[in-house]
């Protein structure tokens, strides 16, 4: 069909613009994410880019080149749009209200014809149509995105590497490992690994509430490259309950060193160093000099 | 005798699988499950949620609270359009794995179930569900 849509928007482009800002004005209500003239100069780059797009006579929103600058623009409204927090519903409506003020233009411009009204009508709609949907999925993204890099932060926040003692390195991992996240985590801890020399690694998972497969098949490949530079790993926090399930998996730990306490564990590394830990009082009672020594105060 | 509405969890991607693991808890403690219970339904259904992913392409979790006489449960339904499993009995077996895991999550979580039940149609998706009674 060849739409007059194009030539319609071009010409009236500016009554269009009039009524849809003031159509969305009224929609939102009182606002305070957005200014009035925030939003009237959206509108009108939005606008200004649509007709652009129009007057190619493709229709295909979603792949054809001719809309690449929409889709661009669209995205990026989106995405400030999530982080200004707007809902999704509110920045879909941008698009939506497009409609009216379109249909309006059409209904003056086809009176007379009834039939090739209805045409563009269904026309002019699946195009908003097209582009509303467009600009829900981009802020869908948005989110995600926007989610994605608050989680990276949280883990890098909750996931230090922790030098115990000289050639012992120390993981207290918190929070929930999936797999890209686990995947940076175990990483930085070889990249420890090496920068350190360290020769005994203890990974503590007295913060994670759920081992599965996933999980433990993480930890076994770390263990295996730890080793491969040389370094032994300890698995320590390991709940009674989280012992339960790891039997009933089947998961098999192999060879790898697993204690309930990251203390046990830090005892178990300073021994495999030939390293030992004494009490400085039973130093001295033994040596019977205790009466004469004030008490320590730690 | 089931609860008259089911709670539905969408499992698109892997930070559904955390919700779903965050949903089951809570309904767990709701059940008054003990601590060991709780862990192994979570986790049973972590592994069912991520084979939903994984091997059924994404799809949905159906959660129930049951309540039979004095008896409490949580029943748990993992729905998928995917692609079904041919053969079950393999599929359950320790080890075997399609994808390069560890193969031991369809018969961990059965392990840790009190119920377990799988339908399959090669070609049209899978349903598992899954029991776990208050000790
Ligand atoms: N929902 C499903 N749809 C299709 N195939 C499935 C589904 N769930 C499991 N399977 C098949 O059964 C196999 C075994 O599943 P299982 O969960 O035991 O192992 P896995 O997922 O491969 O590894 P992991 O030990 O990490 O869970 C899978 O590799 C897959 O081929
Ligand atoms: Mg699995």
């Amino acid at each position: 069909m060849n739409s007059k849509l194009p030539t319609i928007v071009k010409e009236f482009e500016t009554q269009i613009l009039q009524e849809w800002t003031k159509n969305q004005l009224s929609q939102m209500g009182s606002t305070d994410k957005i200014s009035e003239s925030e939003l009237k100069s959206e509108s009108q780059q939005f606008l200004n880019l649509f007709q652009i797009s129009l007057q190619s006579g493709n229709t295909s929103v979603r792949q054809s080149k001719e809309w690449a600058p929409i889709r661009d623009y669209l995205s990026n409204l989106s995405r400030t749009r999530a982080s200004q927090g707007f809902s999704p519903t509110e920045t879909a409506t941008f698009i939506f209200s497009l409609k009216k003020p379109l249909v309006a233009r059409l209904r003056t411009e086809f009176e007379k014809s009834p039939a090739v009204l209805l045409e563009e009508v269904t026309a002019s709609n699946e195009l908003v149509d097209a582009l509303g949907l467009y600009t829900t999925e981009a802020y869908q993204k948005g989110r995600e995105e926007l989610i994605g890099r608050q989680q990276e932060e949280m883990l890098e926040l909750s996931t230090p590497v922790v030098k115990l003692w000289d050639g012992i390195l120390a993981l207290p991992m918190i929070g929930t490992l999936d797999s890209s996240r686990t995947q940076i985590v175990m990483e930085s801890l070889l990249q420890k690994i090496v920068e350190t020399e360290s020769e005994i690694a203890i990974i503590d998972i007295t913060g994670v509430p759920t081992v599965d497969t996933l999980v433990a098949q993480h930890l076994l490949k770390t263990v295996a490259a730890a080793r491969l530079m040389g370094a032994d790993c300890i698995i320590s926090g390991i709940r009674p309950q989280i012992a339960q399930t790891i039997v009933h998996l089947a998961i098999d730990l192999g060879s790898i060193i697993t204690k309930s306490s990251l203390a046990d564990a830090f005892a178990v590394a300073l021994d495999k160093r030939g390293l030992q830990v004494s009490s400085q009082r039973q130093k001295t009672a033994l040596r019977g000099e205790v009466s004469a020594q004030p008490p320590l105060n730690h | 005798m089931n609860s008259p509405t089911p709670e539905i969890v969408p499992i698109r991607s892997e930070s559904d699988v955390v919700i779903v693991r965050q949903n089951v808890r809570k309904w767990s403690i709701s059940v008054g499950f003990s601590l060991v219970d709780q862990t192994k339904i979570v986790t049973a259904a972590s592994e069912l949620a991520r084979n939903t992913l994984i091997h059924g392409g994404g799809g949905e979790l159906k959660s129930f609270l049951l309540q039979e006489g004095n008896r409490k449960g949580l029943c748990l339904i993992f729905d998928d359009q995917g692609p079904g499993i041919p053969d079950i009995e393999k599929a359950l077996q320790d080890g075997y794995t399609t994808k390069g895991g560890m193969g031991l999550g369809l018969g961990g979580s059965k392990r840790l179930s009190n119920e377990f039940e799988i339908k399959t149609e090669v070609g049209k998706g899978t349903s598992i569900k899954i029991i776990r009674w208050k000790a």
